[in-house]
Parts: structure tokens; C-alpha cells; sequence
């Protein structure tokens, strides 16, 4: 039964990469770009950012312009994230010790 | 404690990986990576002594309390550098294009990159870098010090 399972998740995984592979996709060729799941069909914000970022921030990294300025909060809940999870392990490790002794 | 020969290369890589994990966090608004890769991978440096080391002896070296403080600062130092621009908004880069310290223009396109830019971001930077070497480092101090425990 778990082998089936394993092939049936094996076999999909599979397909999905050899579609991507065997598929053209669209290419656009005015500007020489290539997206092989199909061209997107909203692009509003991508340009935004990419001609705005560098003015905007002044960072040549438009990656991180968004990680912490654009979407900066998104970061904040990340690092405390992070916080919490040094906590929960001090927490766990010291619980254990205790219930040794 | 491991061998000589493992002790040897730790102490030789030691100080390489510290400063490709702090290049990495100093040039986080310039090229790939940022506060959280650098961090990471100054922490391996850490895992790095710890294993070649022993727990034992690294415990004098690094204290627990000294990596949870780092943690706790770079944290503040985030929340801060975010609550500065509340004049204008929550996370405003109030830095970006200023002239002042990071506040160098940057023309749109391709350039070589320069340091003095992009405003709060290299403060950010650091902070989150300073606050996932401590944590990464905390955690791997407690789970070891735990192991130590049950293997006696």
C-alpha cells in the first residue's frame, strides 16, 4: 500500500517535471523574454519594483528592497518568528532536564 | 574533542567563514543574500568549533546568556530602525537618498555597487544577521548540552 502511494507521488512528480521539460512554453520575441509555466498575466507590480526599487531605496538588490523595506513587517514577523522558536527550544530542552532529576 | 587534524582545520576555517558569513550580511543590499543567509552561515562557524571542540570546552569560550543577549539586541535593533520612521510610516527608509549615513544616490540600471547606499536596509541587515547568529547559536548550545546529558 505505502509503495503504491510512494509511486503514485513518485510518477506525479515525475510528469510534472517532463511536462516542463518537453513544453516550449511562450517566447516572446520582442523582448527576448522566456516563461516556460506560460507568460504571466498580471505584471503590474513585478514592473513597479523593478523600476522603481533602485530610485526608491537607492539598494541594487531589488530582493531585498522588498524583503525589508517594501514588505518590511512581513520580515519583522519572520525574525520574531525565529525568537519564539529559540524560546520554544530552551523551553523543551530545559522541561526534559527537569524531569530527569 | 576530535583529532588534531580536525581541530587543525577548524581553527584554519574559522576565521574565513566569519568573514564570508559578515561579507554576506555587509553586502546583503548589493547581491544576494542578507541578514538571514549571513547569519546562518556564521553559525555553521560556530557548529564548526563546537563539533571539532567538544562542548565542554567551547562552554567557556561562548555563553549561552552572551548568544541569547546578541539575539535579544539585533531583534531591538530591528523593531528601533523601524520605529524611527514612524513619522512617516511603520519601516519607512528614512535614510534612502538622503545623503547622510547609507544615503547615496544610486542611478537606475546596471552599476557596480556601492556600500554607501540604500539607507536603513544595511542597518536591517545587520540587525537580523547579529539576531540569527545568536539564535542558530543558542540552539545549538542547548541541544548539545542536552546530548551531553543523556549520553552519561
Amino acid at each position: 500500500m505505502r509503495n503504491i502511494l510512494m509511486l503514485i507521488v513518485f510518477l506525479t512528480i515525475i510528469s510534472f517535471f517532463m511536462y516542463v521539460a518537453i513544453n516550449p512554453g511562450d517566447f516572446n520575441s520582442q523582448t527576448g523574454e522566456h516563461f516556460v509555466f506560460g507568460s504571466p498575466k498580471f505584471t503590474d507590480m513585478d514592473n513597479y519594483f523593478i523600476h522603481n526599487a533602485q530610485n526608491q531605496t537607492g539598494a541594487n538588490n531589488v530582493v531585498t528592497s522588498i524583503v525589508f523595506d517594501y514588505r518590511g513587517f512581513d520580515t519583522l514577523g519572520e525574525a520574531s518568528v525565529l525568537f519564539t522558536a529559540v524560546l520554544g527550544v530552551g523551553l523543551a530542552l530545559r522541561l526534559l532536564r527537569g524531569d530527569k532529576k | 574533542m576530535m583529532s588534531k587534524i580536525v581541530r587543525t582545520q577548524a581553527n584554519f576555517l574559522y576565521p574565513f567563514i566569519l568573514i564570508f558569513g559578515f561579507y554576506i550580511v555587509a553586502h546583503g543590499h548589493l547581491t544576494p543574500g542578507g541578514g538571514f543567509q549571513g547569519g546562518a552561515v556564521i553559525a555553521t562557524g560556530i557548529a564548526l568549533v563546537i563539533v571539532a571542540y567538544g562542548y565542554d570546552r567551547v562552554k567557556s569560550w561562548i555563553k549561552k546568556s552572551t548568544l541569547t543577549a546578541t539575539e535579544s539586541i539585533g531583534l531591538l535593533c530591528f523593531i528601533l530602525t523601524a520605529f524611527i520612521g514612524l513619522s512617516t510610516s511603520f519601516f519607512y527608509n528614512f535614510l534612502a537618498n538622503s545623503g547622510l549615513l547609507f544615503g547615496d544616490k544610486v542611478s537606475y540600471g546596471a552599476n557596480p555597487g556601492y556600500l554607501n547606499t540604500a539607507g536603513t536596509l544595511p542597518i536591517m541587515n545587520l540587525a537580523v544577521g547579529v539576531e540569527v547568529l545568536g539564535g542558530l547559536g543558542v540552539i545549538l548550545m542547548y541541544m548539545l548540552s542536552y546530548g551531553k546529558e543523556v549520553s552519561k
